[in-house]
């Protein structure tokens, strides 16, 4: 019973790893394809600042967005690897600069 | 003291400390050499994937491609950065559980066949060959334009230092070298931007002053003024599917590209794999994000410094007359009026300007001091060795590691083995070099589609072969030919045979998005009318999903 209960335990991370990425990929879709691209010219008459919204996504916004979406998924991963009880030991640092040949 | 000799001692001292630590961090076994010893920090490989990542083309040509598209520019922009979170979320902590040593590894267990083996190694020194020679070529430039040496002679000073640490010290020589290379670059492209910020709208953070102050406005302004359209307006290039298209295979193709795969193989655990695409995009959005900003500043500076002036004044301004020695910029009077007008039509247009000067010239045009002048050329030599590194050890591992001790040499002692990676990463700096001095015409047409290529085949395989257990071999290689096959038929029936983009007007650059798709239908379709992959390939996808356990395939 053990292997099944540590089997549906990984299943259940799996699929809650699949949703929390399904999240994140429609929020990189937004203020990319969407907001800069599809929408652009809707989005044009509306400013940020002094550029107009679709501008500034296209040439600013989209890239901060990107940006945070990978420290959230790391940072939610920590939480799910814990969780689940999946997270490595902690990591030994074998290979310093300056550390010279092994 | 003059431009020359501060770009003489940047150049110097940066060089010498490359060698320094690539002296210090030689190794002696192919963990070392092909996976830096799986030691290295997270942000320590966020800033080795930076330099790798950003080329003498990110250095150089980005802002000045983008000063010339306006808004289209974004296709570069997001499409570069957009690929970081496809790889941090799909692919990257699965390739680090994973764990050995290539990507064609990857694909050769996952897919249990030799013949797919072979198939992504050609396929990842064809990309990265292709890739290499543009940076020898820009290695080269700077040499000549900079310090007045020959592109010959530039190019083989530049083939010495990386074959220095690259041989010695393999990938961990090359990327403690990358750390040190990234610092230069970003300094580099920083100053100046910072400068000609502070100068034109006395905001000194690009990104605020770009999007607070009106600079962009007395852009559109001065634009529409002489004909041209608003910088700002979209689609003024290109159609909204092809943007949409281009900025998509851009970000597949990024997410495939083996040379940024294979330094998630180098980080110490999963998470750090995570956390280390972070700040990798981190750092290349620091560049990115300024370069928008360059663009636009530089274009207004250049049109309103030049526009309406007369011949003679223009001539007396003292980078014009370098820049036009250089034959990269021009003027010819062609209504005779003595002053000089830009135009849209470049029947009447009176300057003509390679777009490359844009990053090159914005020191000199923001008069700033000679030494920032000499910076920005050690940031473009760090931008292109360092990127060449990176690939020059793909190529090396894919030839040494895949086809030679897999398949030709099995019983190879680590001794021969790592005799081979050393000779292989030598002799792939010897013919990027060949290829930087005598580039190939094709050269810059084929980096473009580098991109399409990666996006057609790389970047599907691996992510159904981590998310899709089903997907067996029959599928996967049915999927590649169908994806290459139909991107290459596209892109060289367009380039060279004259095809017309009969697909909605897709243009080469968009069309690996199609070969994707194409990739990920065929795949998921041959798949599920084929046998299932085999029990033990079920279990290694399982484990590669699950973090834990990756500390132990270090010792390998």
């Amino acid at each position: 019973m053990e292997g099944e209960n540590r089997q549906s335990g990984l299943q259940a991370y799996w699929r809650a790893n699949k949703i929390l990425i399904a999240i994140l990929l429609v929020i990189w879709a937004l203020v990319s394809h969407v907001f800069a691209i599809f929408l652009a010219r809707p989005l044009y008459g509306i400013e940020v600042g002094h550029l107009p919204m679709s501008f500034w996504w296209a040439q600013q916004g989209s890239m901060v967005v990107f940006v945070i979406l990978i420290f959230v998924y790391a940072l939610v991963m920590d939480r799910l690897d814990e969780k689940y009880d999946v997270h490595e030991d902690r990591p030994v640092r074998r290979n310093r600069p300056g550390g010279g040949a092994e | 003291m003059s431009v020359e000799v501060w770009t003489y001692i940047l150049v110097g001292v940066t060089f010498a400390a490359y060698l320094y630590i690539g002296y210090l961090n030689r190794v002696r076994d192919t963990g070392g050499f092909y996976v830096a010893g799986r030691g290295v920090p997270a942000i320590f490989n966020g800033a080795a994937v930076g330099a790798d990542w950003m080329s003498a083309a990110s250095f150089i040509s980005m802002a000045g491609l983008i000063s010339f598209m306006g808004y289209d520019g974004t296709v570069y922009l997001m499409g570069w950065t957009g690929g970081y979170v496809l790889l941090a979320l799909l692919l990257a902590p699965y390739l680090r559980k994973y764990g050995k040593y290539t990507i064609p590894d990857f694909v050769g267990d996952r897919y249990y066949s030799t013949t797919a083996r072979i198939v992504a190694a050609i396929a990842a020194i064809f990309v990265s060959l292709t890739y290499v020679a543009g940076q020898m070529r820009g290695v080269g430039i700077v040499f000549s334009r900079f310090l007045n040496v020959n592109i010959t002679v530039g190019v083989i000073i530049g083939m010495a230092i990386v074959s220095f640490f690259a041989v010695l010290g393999g990938m961990k020589g090359i990327t403690w070298t990358q750390v040190a290379q990234y610092s230069v670059l970003i300094v580099a492209y920083l100053i100046p931007a910072v400068a000609i910020a502070w100068v034109l709208t006395g905001n000194p953070i690009p990104q605020l002053s770009f999007t607070f102050s009106d600079i962009v406005d007395r852009l559109n302004q001065i634009q529409t003024d002489l004909g041209f359209t608003e910088y700002t307006q979209p689609f003024s290039a290109k159609p909204m599917l092809d943007v949409f298209c281009i900025t998509m295979a851009l970000m597949a193709g990024t997410a495939g590209l083996p040379h940024i795969l294979v330094r998630f193989y180098t980080v110490p655990s999963v998470r750090s794999a995570r956390y280390s695409a972070a700040w990798a995009l981190l750092f290349i959005a620091l560049l990115y994000t300024t370069a928008p900003a360059l663009a636009a500043f530089a274009r207004y500076n250049l049109i309103d410094s030049l526009n309406g002036k007369t011949i003679e004044e223009v001539h007396q301004l003292k980078w014009v007359q370098s820049w036009e020695t250089t034959g990269l910029l021009g003027f010819e009077d062609k209504n005779g009026d003595g002053k000089l007008e830009l135009s849209p039509d470049p029947a009447k247009s009176e300057m003509t300007i390679d777009r490359d000067i844009i990053v090159l010239s914005t020191p000199e045009v923001a008069r700033l001091a000679p030494w920032v002048v000499g910076l920005v050329a050690a940031g473009g030599l760090a931008a292109a060795l360092s990127t060449a590194a990176g690939l020059l050890l793909v190529i090396s591992s894919s030839i040494a590691h895949d086809i030679y001790a897999r398949l030709i040499n099995p019983e190879a002692s680590e001794a021969r083995r790592l005799l081979v990676g050393r000779v292989m990463i030598f002799l792939a700096v010897v013919v990027a070099g060949v290829f930087g001095i005598y580039p190939p015409g094709f050269v810059a047409q084929v980096v473009a589609f580098a991109f399409g290529f990666a996006a057609a085949s790389f970047f599907p395989v691996i992510l159904l072969g981590i998310f899709d257990s089903r997907t067996n071999r029959a599928g996967a290689i049915w999927g590649m030919v169908v994806g290459l096959g139909f991107t290459a038929f596209y892109i060289i029936g367009n380039k060279y045979f004259g095809m017309p983009t009969f697909l909605w007007g897709i243009s080469a650059e968009g069309i690996g998005t199609v070969g994707m798709v194409l990739n990920l239908i065929v795949t998921f379709v041959v798949s599920r009318m084929t046998e299932p992959p085999p029990i033990e390939i079920r279990r290694m996808v399982e484990e590669v999903r699950v973090p834990r356990g990756a500390g132990a395939v270090v010792e390998h």
